[in-house]
């Protein structure tokens, strides 16, 4: 039975050993030092190496039994299988509850390796120590700087606690994390899962303080329904975002019936989810994108939504999207069109997307969105259009007329402008308590554009599309309905 | 894997209509003549099936004829089944319903997961049922809730609203199709798998017109 101190003493832990240092800069036994100290790691950092070298500042001891007793909750071992067993040992002696494994040699390779794992399983039992992996990538965990990691990226903090099966997927959730600003809690790559499945993880996340929601990938499932169960018990406390590898295994079904044969692996497990009110996400950036927009946004209340652009085509394909979702383009209601007219030129759209048509003035977006937001008929806003007049900005610094021609002072605004309505999109969201999202291409075209840059420092995600923005949004609709019916 | 056996469609009918699926009145009768008695009994249209346990799939083996109007036509069709039936179907007899009639077809049953098990699916029905494969699943046991989710969850949604003169469906008796076929399930362990196929909205009910239950043997 796994407990939530040694979780704790993973995720937390008072002093770090790496055991296995390597001073060769390619071995996994010199990067996962090189990124446990160069994260800012707060606790205390030792290592163990054969011949006692010291390797980036750190004098490493031959063996953990040379370390002081009580210092160190953690583990991380970059040494050869066979010699896993002793460590283990050493690693009681001296109070260490949690081992994270980055060896191979284990369940993954054939019959021999499946004994040695379970051998090394039942020793850890008996010694109460936790086992992560092995043959995993590492484990993140920002309230205390720790990237004990032999890969990159090291995230930005923040609430999103991830487990994967495959420690590849970690790395990409957190890249995405790098890119959007969007932050992590925690981060763990289950490996083989040997002691802790991605589903203890999750179990873990869903009482942790740190975390606000979880984000699964998981592959070759051998009980579906028990994993369901578990992911059930989470799903009641915290949004759980699962991306899911594979057809899952098992035998031939019985097929005299239709209903056999329309009963796919695929939609059984989908319902499954819809069931437990796990958000099934169908791609790895989907599923960053709506555990991101889980973390950052308020849930909606309602599927009403108001698409506000600035231009025409943006909106009537974000009315596209919108129709293939359980969301509403709603009908703009009569007191809201009114209101709206006090502020534009008779040829907006005066309809549902809100077209600015251009007829904005310095103050015209962040006065119409208030007007939106407020509006007890509207549950969601979709804003699209930002950062366009910053991109004319960029050409025009960039150009050989710059600063002059007046240039350098209509380049300011346009900034300014831009940083204005990301900030108003954040703080009206903030205030009415309802999710605002904001999309546009240039949030990886050109990142540093003043206004995905400012979406970003406001917190939030800048959706690289308005279909993106749209499946977040259908996600935590979906996940709102699914607890309020059965509130 | 087990092996598995089928129930006639009236011991199918049966065993699922006591879990409160709504099911077509029906008779059986032995021979032609006791059909067209049947039919007089039940009023014409009817549709006359041969009925019998080792018989599944009816309408692949033209074991179904429909629309009889009078006793005559009974009485063909009821000769011309019995006559279709081979050493392999072992006992059977003829069985005769009212011609249910409405444009929308629908599909409900159970089914065994190897990694989830039993499971309730809707789907949208007829003969290009599996080619749309508009279905949705959840795992046994249901609640009304989930039953309500799995409607919503329906692809082809203009389906279930007013639809060429006819009412809307009935959620309410379409949730407790999916009840009763969670409970039945819950119930009775020997089921395997199931079928309602077709599930006929009549005037906006739901209404199995024939059924498989696929039981352990």
């Amino acid at each position: 039975m796994l407990t939530n101190e040694q979780f704790r003493a993973l995720f937390e832990p008072r002093g770090v050993v790496v055991a296995g240092a390597s001073s060769h800069p390619g071995k996994f036994g010199f990067v996962s030092l090189h990124n446990l100290l160069a994260g800012g790691y707060q606790g205390k950092v030792f290592a163990t190496n054969l011949s006692g070298e010291e390797i980036l500042g750190i004098q490493t001891v031959p063996s953990i039994l040379d370390l002081p007793d009580g210092e160190i909750d953690l583990a991380f071992v970059c040494t050869p299988a066979s010699t896993n067993q002793q460590l283990l040992r050493d690693c009681a002696e001296r109070g260490i509850r949690a081992a994270f494994l980055t060896s191979a040699g284990y369940g993954e390779a054939g019959d021999e390796g499946r004994a040695a794992e379970e051998a090394l399983v039942a020793l850890a039992e008996e010694l109460g120590i936790l086992i992560a992996g092995p043959n995993g990538q590492g484990v993140v965990s920002t309230p205390v700087q720790l990237c004990a990691q032999i890969v990159a990226p090291n995230p930005p903090p923040g609430r999103i606690g991830v487990a994967s099966q495959s420690g590849n997927f970690v790395s990409s959730f957190m890249n995405y994390g790098v890119q959007s600003g969007i932050g992590f809690s925690r981060g763990v790559s289950a490996g083989n899962a040997a002691m802790a499945t991605v589903a203890d993880y999750l179990d873990f996340y869903a009482a942790d303080d740190a975390t606000s929601v979880a984000l699964a990938y998981v592959e070759g499932l051998t009980d579906g329904r028990a994993f369901i169960d578990r992911l059930r018990s989470v799903a009641e406390r915290k949004p759980v975002v699962l991306l899911k590898g594979g057809a899952t295994s098992g035998g031939q079904r019985a097929a005299a019936s239709h209903t056999g044969s329309l009963a796919t692996d695929d939609k059984v497990f989908d319902g499954a989810c819809r069931q437990a009110g796990v958000t099934r996400a169908a791609t790895v950036e989907e599923a960053f994108e709506a555990a991101a927009s889980f973390a950052t946004q308020p849930l909606p209340k309602g599927n009403r939504v108001v698409v506000l652009t600035t231009a025409g085509g943006w909106g009537v394909v974000t009315a596209d999207a919108l129709s293939r979702t359980s969301l509403e383009l709603i009908d703009l209601p009569d007191d809201l069109l009114a209101q709206i007219d006090t502020k534009l030129p008779p040829r907006w759209s005066r309809n549902n997307p809100v077209d600015l048509a251009g007829g904005e003035t310095r103050d015209t977006i962040p006065e119409v969105m208030e007007m939106v937001a407020s509006h007890p008929d509207v549950d969601a806003i979709i804003y699209l259009g930002l950062g366009i007049q910053s991109n004319q900005a960029k050409l025009m610094r960039d150009g050989r007329f710059y600063p002059d021609h007046g240039l350098e002072r209509i380049v300011e605004y346009h900034e300014r402008q831009d940083r204005r309505f990301a900030e108003a999109a954040a703080e009206i969201s903030d205030r009415t308590g309802k999710p605002i999202l904001t999309a546009t291409e240039l949030a990886i075209t050109d990142p540093d554009n003043a206004g995905p840059a400012a979406v970003r420092a406001s917190g939030r995600l800048c959706y690289p599309s308005s279909n993106r923005a749209v499946t977040a949004l259908d996600h935590m609709w979906r996940h709102a309905r699914h607890h309020a019916r059965r509130s | 894997m087990y092996a598995t056996s089928t129930l006639s469609e009236t011991d199918s009918k049966s065993l699922l209509a006591g879990f409160g699926v709504p099911i077509a009145q029906e008779r059986l009768a032995a021979d032609a003549d006791g059909a067209a008695e049947a039919a007089v009994a039940i009023g014409f249209p009817v549709v006359v099936k041969l009925n019998g346990d080792a018989i599944a799939h009816k309408t692949e083996r033209g074991l179904v004829r429909l629309g009889l109007g009078d006793e005559a036509a009974v009485r063909t069709a009821g000769q011309e089944l019995l006559a279709k039936a081979t050493s392999d179907d072992g006992e059977v007899q003829l069985l005769v319903a009212p011609m249910v009639r409405g444009s929308r077809e629908l599909i409900a049953g159970l089914a065994t997961d190897p990694q989830f098990g039993m499971t309730v699916m809707l789907g949208v029905g007829g003969i290009l049922a599996e080619a749309i494969g508009d279905v949705v699943l959840r795992l046994v046991p249901i609640t009304e809730i989930d039953a309500e989710d799995m409607i919503d969850d329906l692809g082809t949604q203009k389906l279930l609203g007013e639809f060429r003169g006819e009412p809307p469906v009935d959620r309410a008796a379409l949730v407790s199709v999916l009840m009763g076929l969670s409970a039945a399930a819950e119930a009775d362990d020997r089921i395997v798998s199931a079928d309602l196929n077709p599930l006929i909205v009549s005037d906006g009910r739901p209404i199995a017109v024939d059924a498989l239950v696929e039981v352990r043997s």
